[in-house]
C-alpha cells in the first residue's frame, strides 16, 4: 500500500508550547486513521499543519508523494470537516455544498450533478434551500462532510467530527462515516478524544500525549499491547501495578511490590525492562471469587469488594487490594447474575501469566 | 418579550415603562411637536413667530438653491460613510481579531478622542490646516512646497474633519459584528480554495452586513446633520444642511422656515430608511 500522508519530525509550536512535537508518522491511503489523545495533546494541531490552516517549524509534510509544507491551504487535495462544522450560516445547504466547486470555477451545470449527488449520498435531498439553523446537529454534520467531499479530496480531515452529537446519533454517525469512506475512497483522518470512537471507526490509531507521538498500531495492538501505561490508561479500562523485576525466565517476569504478594507476568520479547516497572490487566481477564479457584491460575491477589457496578450486560466491581489501589474486575452478566460478591466480602483476583503484561516504566521513543 | 412585561415580575417593569414615556413625551415629542407647528407659522416682522398657518416655508423647500445644499450635504455624508467603511474595516477586523490586551488597547486609542470636546477637536485641526498650519510648516521644511497650500476652508477640509469625527461611530458596530464571525469559517473558505479576495467577499462581508448598517446609519445621518465642521472646516463658504439650519434660526432669525428644514432634512432620513428596508436589509432579515 503506497502512503497517502506522511509527516516527518514535524515540530510546531504557540509561543512557548510546543503543541507538536517531533511527530514522524505515515498514514496509509484508503486508510480509517485516528489520531488519539486528551485535549491540549497536539492533536488537532497535526490536522491543522495537514490542512496548511499552520505551518510547522520544522520537519515535512507529504501528501500524495509532494512536498506540500509550505503551500496555502488550496494548493492541498485535503479537505477539513471542522469540529463546529464551520457551515456559512448565511447561505443554503446547496450553496454550502457548492463553495469548494465555485471557488475553483467548476461550470454550474458541474455544480448541480456534483452537489446533487453527494447531498443523496449524505441522504440530505430535498434540503437544499435550508439554512444551517434550520438543520439538526446530525444534518449539519453531514452538510460539513458533504461540503468537503464534493471536492474529491485525497484526504479528508475530520476534527472531532462527533463530539457535538448526543449519543443515540453518535453511533448512527459512525456507521454513516465508514460507509462515507467505503463509497468515496479517500483516506480519512479523525482526530478525536473518544477512545471508543478510535477503536470502532479506525484501521490505524495513533496515541498522542503532550505534543508527542506515544503508540502507532491497530485498534487491537493498542488495545492489548500498550507501549506504555499513559497509552494504557488512555486506551479502556486497566489494571495497573507499579513494581520491580526479580526474576526473568523464557516469557515470564516475576514482579515484587513491597505490600503484595509477587506476581507472574508476560515479558517483553526483547526482554526485560530495566528498572521500575508497571504491570497492566485489563479488567476483563481477571477473575474474582470468594475462595481461591485451584484450576491453573498463576497469580493469586487478595482484595476486598468497595463497590459493584451493574451496567446491564456486565458487572463492574471495584476491588481494594492491600496497598489501597483500586482495581477493575468485570464479569459478563451470564456469570454473575446480579452482585453475588456484596460490599466488603474478602475476594480473591486470579490470573494467568499470559494475560498481563509489563510495560516499561519509559518507553523508547517512537 | 412576554417575560419582560409580564405583570408577575418583581420588577416594577410597568413603572419604569411610564417613567420612559413621560421623560420621551415631555423632552422629545413635545419639542418636536412645537418645532412642528413653528414650521407651519410665519415669520414676524421683527423675526420672531406670527401664529399664521401656511404651507409657504415647505414650498421654500423646493427652490433650487435648498436642492443644491441637500445634495451637497447628501453628497458629503455618503462620501463621509464610504470613507469611514474603507478605513474602518481594517481596523475593526484586526480589533476584532486581536488578543485581548490589544483589543482593550486599541479600543482604548479609539475611544480617547470621546474624552475632549467635540468642538476642541475641530478647533485642533483648523491649526493643522491653517497656512501657517502644523501641515503646511511641516510639507513646506522638507521642501515639498514652496508656498503653503490653502487647506482651510475647502471641501477637503470640511470632509477630513467629518471622516476623523464619525470613524469610531463605524468602527465600533463593526467590531462588534466580526467578533461574532467565527474564524473557523474563514479557515473553512480558504480550505474550501477560496482566495483572501473571495473569502472577504463570499464570507466576511455578507456576514459583517449588520455591522455596516448600525455603522452607516450612526455615520450618515450625524454628517448629514453636521454643523461645527463644516463651519469650523469650512468656514460657512458652502453652505451645508446642518449650517444652513443653524443659520435660519440664529442669523435670518427665520424660525419657520427653519423649523421646515429640520423637518424636510428628518423626512428624508426616515424616506430612506423605509427604502433601504425593503430592499437588502428587509430581504436578508425575514
Amino acid at each position: 500500500m503506497n502512503e497517502s500522508v506522511v509527516l516527518d519530525g514535524v515540530v510546531k509550536a504557540h509561543g512557548q508550547v510546543v503543541a507538536v512535537d517531533h511527530i514522524s508518522l505515515s498514514i496509509r491511503s484508503g486508510e480509517f486513521f485516528s489520531i488519539l489523545g486528551p485535549s491540549g495533546s497536539g492533536k488537532t494541531t497535526v490536522l491543522r499543519l495537514i490542512a496548511g490552516l499552520d505551518r510547522p517549524d520544522q520537519g515535512e509534510i507529504v501528501i500524495q508523494q509532494r512536498i506540500v509544507t509550505s503551500d496555502p491551504p488550496h494548493e492541498r487535495p485535503v479537505n477539513m470537516v471542522f469540529q463546529h462544522y464551520a457551515l456559512f450560516p448565511h447561505m443554503s445547504v446547496f450553496d454550502n455544498v457548492a463553495f469548494g466547486l465555485k471557488m475553483r470555477g467548476e461550470s454550474s451545470s458541474n455544480i448541480q450533478k456534483a452537489v446533487g449527488h453527494m447531498l443523496s449520498l449524505v441522504r440530505l435531498q430535498g434540503k437544499e434551500n435550508r439554512l444551517p439553523r434550520q438543520l439538526s446537529g446530525g444534518e449539519q454534520q453531514r452538510v460539513a462532510l458533504a461540503r468537503a467531499l464534493v471536492n474529491r479530496p485525497v484526504v479528508l480531515l475530520l476534527d472531532e467530527p462527533l463530539a457535538a452529537l448526543d449519543q443515540e446519533l453518535r453511533q448512527e454517525m459512525q456507521g454513516e462515516l465508514k460507509r462515507l469512506q467505503r463509497e468515496v475512497k479517500a483516506t480519512f483522518i479523525c482526530v478525536t478524544h473518544q477512545q471508543d470512537e478510535a477503536l470502532m471507526l479506525s484501521d490505524r490509531v495513533a496515541v498522542m500525549h503532550g505534543g508527542k507521538l506515544l503508540q502507532v498500531g491497530t485498534p487491537q495492538e493498542i488495545y492489548e499491547q500498550p507501549v506504555s501505561s499513559t497509552v494504557a490508561r488512555f486506551i479502556g479500562l486497566s489494571n495497573l501495578l507499579s513494581g520491580t523485576i526479580t526474576r526473568f525466565d523464557g516469557g515470564g517476569c516475576r514482579v515484587e511490590h513491597e505490600s503484595l504478594p509477587p506476581v507472574v507476568v508476560k515479558c517483553p520479547k526483547e526482554g526485560p525492562p530495566e528498572g521500575s516497572v508497571t504491570v497492566m490487566i485489563r479488567p476483563e481477564r481477571l477473575h474474582v471469587s470468594a475462595e481461591v479457584s485451584v484450576n491453573g491460575y498463576d497469580n493469586t491477589l487478595p482484595a476486598v469488594v468497595n463497590q459493584c457496578v451493574f451496567n446491564g450486560n456486565e458487572v463492574l466491581y471495584h476491588v481494594r487490594l492491600r496497598n489501597e489501589a483500586i482495581w477493575l474486575v468485570r464479569v459478563p452478566i451470564f456469570e454473575a447474575q446480579g452482585c453475588p460478591l456484596t460490599v466488603g466480602q474478602p475476594v480473591f483476583l486470579q490470573w494467568s501469566a499470559h494475560e498481563g503484561l509489563v510495560l516499561p516504566a519509559h518507553p523508547a521513543p517512537l | 418579550m412576554t417575560t419582560c412585561l409580564s405583570t408577575s415580575s418583581a420588577f416594577p417593569v410597568k413603572l419604569i415603562l411610564l417613567s420612559a414615556g413621560i421623560f420621551l413625551s415631555l423632552f422629545f415629542l413635545v419639542p418636536l411637536l412645537l418645532v412642528f407647528g413653528v414650521s407651519l407659522a410665519s415669520r414676524g416682522m421683527y423675526g420672531g413667530i406670527a401664529w399664521i398657518a401656511t404651507w409657504e416655508n415647505y414650498q421654500r423647500l423646493l427652490d433650487p438653491l435648498v436642492g443644491t445644499i441637500f445634495l451637497r450635504s447628501f453628497l458629503f455624508a455618503g462620501l463621509t460613510t464610504i470613507v469611514c467603511v474603507v478605513v474602518g474595516f481594517p481596523l475593526a477586523y484586526c480589533m476584532a481579531r486581536a488578543s485581548r490586551q490589544w483589543q482593550l488597547l486599541l479600543l482604548t486609542l479609539v475611544m480617547i478622542p470621546f474624552w475632549t470636546n467635540f468642538l476642541v477637536r475641530t478647533y485642533a485641526w483648523v491649526l493643522i490646516f491653517r497656512a501657517d498650519g502644523i501641515l503646511n510648516t511641516f510639507l513646506m521644511r522638507l521642501g515639498l512646497l514652496e508656498e503653503p497650500l490653502s487647506l482651510l476652508f475647502t471641501d477637503v477640509s470640511v470632509f477630513v474633519g467629518l471622516v476623523y469625527g464619525y470613524l469610531p461611530f463605524m468602527v465600533l458596530p463593526l467590531v462588534v459584528a466580526i467578533e461574532r464571525i467565527s474564524p473557523q469559517l474563514e479557515e473553512a473558505a480558504f480550505d474550501l480554495y477560496a482566495s483572501m479576495g473571495a473569502m472577504f467577499r463570499h464570507v466576511l462581508l455578507p456576514l459583517s452586513k449588520p455591522g455596516f448598517i448600525a455603522g452607516g446609519v450612526l455615520v450618515f445621518i450625524p454628517s448629514l446633520g453636521a454643523f461645527i465642521t463644516p463651519y469650523l472646516l469650512g468656514g460657512g463658504q458652502k453652505m451645508m444642511l446642518g449650517t444652513l439650519i443653524q443659520q435660519e434660526f440664529l442669523v435670518s432669525r427665520d424660525w419657520p422656515f427653519g423649523s421646515a428644514l429640520s423637518f424636510g432634512l428628518m423626512g428624508t432620513v426616515l424616506l430612506l430608511w423605509f427604502l433601504l428596508g425593503r430592499t437588502s436589509y428587509g430581504r436578508n432579515s425575514s
